[in-house]
């Protein structure tokens, strides 16, 4: 690869891990901050998908047309299906030992 | 024929996990995925439910749209999170869902989990039950054009 064309992958993969690192502090932030169980998983799931996608993305970049970026986009595959699972599994357990949602009062006017 | 398929799938799985290919490591290779078929075979579980990732229409039309909603409903939730007041209204939502087959209802659940700021409690086939992080948020997964995409997609090869 030349020169040029190795700054433009390492400047698209710096940028995309940085974005990744950006949401991921975001989803933590969201851990800290938001007021319940089931608020809080919300602020989770920015970082396992948002956060852990990009800086996987970014690694594929850095990677190149190697076996190391086939492993890493299965490991995008596998965090893109077993999160929900993990997530939900989390949510019903809370649930089945009597977490209850803190919701928020109903609006009459937006009814479904 | 789903036998032969699962055997190619585990074989390749495992040539690019290992990269070493080795007379020996490869032929290791080929036994481990028949002793995971066979096994698999065993406990029945070896049917077209197994090869989420072959139904290529899910893999090129719903994939790529999931993407784009997973960053658009990511940054939503990013700027309530980074808002001083903390606009949240959680809310749970209850509907029911369009598809028929198990892998379609699971391919919903999934999604609506995925997507930042809502997440499946309770995946039936009368009955889907939401927490949304906002209440425009989990009012959004009733009647979604997500529910559409995945409804379509049933049947389909």
């Amino acid at each position: 690869m030349t020169v040029g064309a190795q700054l433009v992958v390492d400047v698209a993969s710096w940028a995309l891990l940085l974005a990744g690192g950006f949401f991921s502090v975001v989803g933590a932030l969201g851990l800290l901050r938001l007021p319940d169980f089931f608020t809080r998983m919300h602020g989770a799931s920015v970082t396992d998908t948002l956060g852990a996608g990009l800086i996987l993305l970014g690694l594929v970049l850095q990677a190149g047309l190697t076996l190391v970026a086939v492993k890493l986009l299965f490991l995008a595959i596998f965090i893109f299906f077993a999160s929900p699972a993990a997530t939900h599994a989390l949510v019903k357990a809370a649930l089945a030992r009597g977490v209850k949602p803190q919701l928020a009062p109903e609006d009459p006017t937006s009814k479904p | 024929m789903v036998v032969v398929a699962a055997f190619v799938l585990q074989f390749v799985f495992w040539l690019l996990l290992s990269g070493v290919f080795t007379p020996f490591l490869v032929a290791a290779g080929a036994g481990s995925a028949i002793a995971v078929v066979w096994f698999a075979r065993r406990m029945d579980m070896v049917d077209v439910e197994s090869f989420p990732l072959v139904m290529w229409r899910t893999t090129f039309h719903y994939w790529p749209w999931l993407l784009k909603e997973i960053c658009k409903s990511g940054w939503t939730v990013t700027r309530i999170v980074l808002d001083p007041k903390l606009p949240v209204s959680p809310t749970l939502v209850r509907f029911r869902p369009l598809q028929r087959t198990p892998v379609g209802l699971v391919t919903h659940a999934n999604s609506i989990t995925l997507t930042p700021g809502t997440i499946t409690i309770e995946a039936t086939p009368e009955e889907f039950l939401v927490h949304g992080l906002t209440r425009d948020g989990a009012h959004g997964c009733v009647d979604s054009e997500m529910d559409r995409r995945v409804a379509a997609l049933e049947g389909a090869p």
